[in-house]
């Protein structure tokens, strides 16, 4: 009679179970709505990453307003780069232009612990913004990168870590090129150049030359070497900082010349 | 036991998650910020108010006549699961706005093990239909307030300075517990002194 029991027990598991499947399968047939295939089709195309660069809550949102025509702007998608531009644009029969080169995340600063000279000891919240609004800072130099990791709690792909010694790095081959850690970064340390780029000005002071030699070793001086010596570098020096105009390409050489005759060392090889 | 009791009873003294130790991964994984907790918290305590009416239903009305209650775990499982499945899917379509406040909570409740816990005290206590409904009710607000408590703390832990060795999840159980103990505070006692 005990198998009887256990029968009937896996029986009733069975049709139990079969049932409430049924019934769903039905209700399935019901209560389902249509998925605009358009969205579907978006949210495909996009990467999924739900990083929130586009300034909604996740790819689908974004998705439904781009189906919806409430958006028309098919840019904001920083991660998804030029092929899910042209995918979306495939989709929503829109013209898309061939541009955007990769973009990448790169602290602008060489001002190590050792390096950089610190106004006082901060002792505070370890967070960037926190230390900014006690004097601006901890270090002498208030452009600097304060190496706290604002930004690395914001990198939604863990592309961001301390060097150790005072300063964060990023991994570009991880970036994505959201801009969540350009926008968090108080410093302003923190900025986008095209990925392809050989050298960057490693530098964010815009502080007079002399205040900026006594305050890090690492600096940019302003003194237009770069800018008046080599024309074919594409150097410009605005605000006593160098910086590099990446539209002009192929100019390593010119570059690496310079990068050498840099009294402060700051144009540096990526 | 009246209805009042009840519910003092599943939200105070036997609160789910922090006298009874169920349903803890929503516990500690959506009690990030408020905003989430709550959403959370209602979407449990409207899946736990129906199904503790689903499984009564099924067990007096079905595991009895057929004298197969020693399934009852297996079927409320199944019960459960395509209740909430079946609960998306109606909400869906008849109430966007709901579906979009609760709708990303609900597939993480099919298998909460709070929810199958306030359906098998249902069974246990030998709870009538209405108690029932009552019970799995407050079960709910007590989920939620438990959810709401932590999710406080932990938007004020987020600036605290907490060892290393502790930080996320540790401190997280660690502050669950001392809430839990202060929770001990509630027993059977107050229910008598309260309503005699």
């Amino acid at each position: 009679m005990e198998i009887m029991r256990i029968l009937l027990g896996i029986l009733f598991t069975l049709v139990f179970g079969g049932a409430l499947g049924m019934g769903l399968a039905v209700a399935f047939r019901k209560f389902s709505i249509e998925k605009d295939k358009v969205v579907g089709d978006l949210e495909n195309a996009l990467p999924g990453l739900n990083c929130g660069s586009c300034g909604y809550a996740g790819c689908s949102g974004y998705a439904e307003a781009l189906a919806a025509g409430t958006d028309t702007d098919l840019t904001k998608c920083k991660p998804g780069g030029q092929s899910s531009l042209e995918a979306m644009g495939e989709i929503l029969g829109v013209a898309v232009e061939a541009s955007a080169t990769k973009m990448v995340a790169r602290p602008h600063c060489l001002g190590n612990n050792e390096k950089a000279l610190k106004k006082y000891e901060y002792a505070g919240l370890q967070d960037c913004r926190a230390a900014m609004n006690q004097f601006k800072g901890f270090k002498q130099c208030e452009y600097g990168c304060l190496g706290l990791g604002s930004c690395i709690k914001v990198c939604p792909v863990d592309a961001i870590s301390k060097t150790g010694d005072g300063l964060v790095k990023v991994d570009a081959d991880l970036c994505i090129s959201c801009g969540n850690c350009v926008d968090i970064c108080p410093t302003g340390v923190m900025k986008m150049i095209p990925f392809d780029a050989d050298y960057y000005i490693a530098c964010n002071s815009k502080d007079k030359g002399k205040d900026t030699k006594g305050n890090c070793s690492v600096g940019c001086i302003g003194c237009k070497i770069c800018e008046k010596k080599f024309p074919e570098g594409a150097f410009v020096v605005q605000d006593n900082l160098c910086v590099i105009n990446y539209d002009e390409k192929d100019r390593d050489e010119t570059r690496a010349e310079a990068a050498e005759k840099c009294p402060v060392n700051c144009i540096v090889k990526i | 036991m009246s209805y009042i009791g009840i519910l003092i009873t599943y939200v105070f003294i036997s609160n789910l998650i922090l006298s009874q130790f169920l349903g803890l991964c929503p516990f500690i994984g959506v009690s990030k910020d408020l905003e989430s907790a709550s959403g959370m918290g209602f979407a449990v305590t409207f899946v736990m108010t129906i199904a503790s009416l689903v499984t009564w239903m099924v067990y007096h009305w079905v595991l009895i006549p057929l004298n197969v209650e020693y399934l009852q775990t297996v079927t409320f499982i199944l019960t459960i699961a395509s209740l909430v499945q079946l609960v998306e899917m109606v909400v869906q379509k008849y109430s966007p706005a709901l579906y979009k406040a609760l709708g990303i909570y609900l597939p993480l409740i099919t298998t909460n093990c709070g929810v199958l816990g306030i359906a098998l005290i249902n069974i246990n206590q030998g709870y009538n239909l209405m108690e029932g409904f009552m019970a799995g009710f407050s079960a709910g607000l007590g989920f939620m307030l438990a959810l709401i408590l932590m999710s406080s703390i932990r938007v004020k832990m987020q600036t605290e300075r907490v060892p290393k060795a502790f930080k996320g999840i540790p401190i997280a159980f660690i502050s669950g517990g001392l809430m839990a103990l202060a929770f001990m505070a509630f027993d059977k006692a107050l229910l008598t002194n309260l309503i005699g």
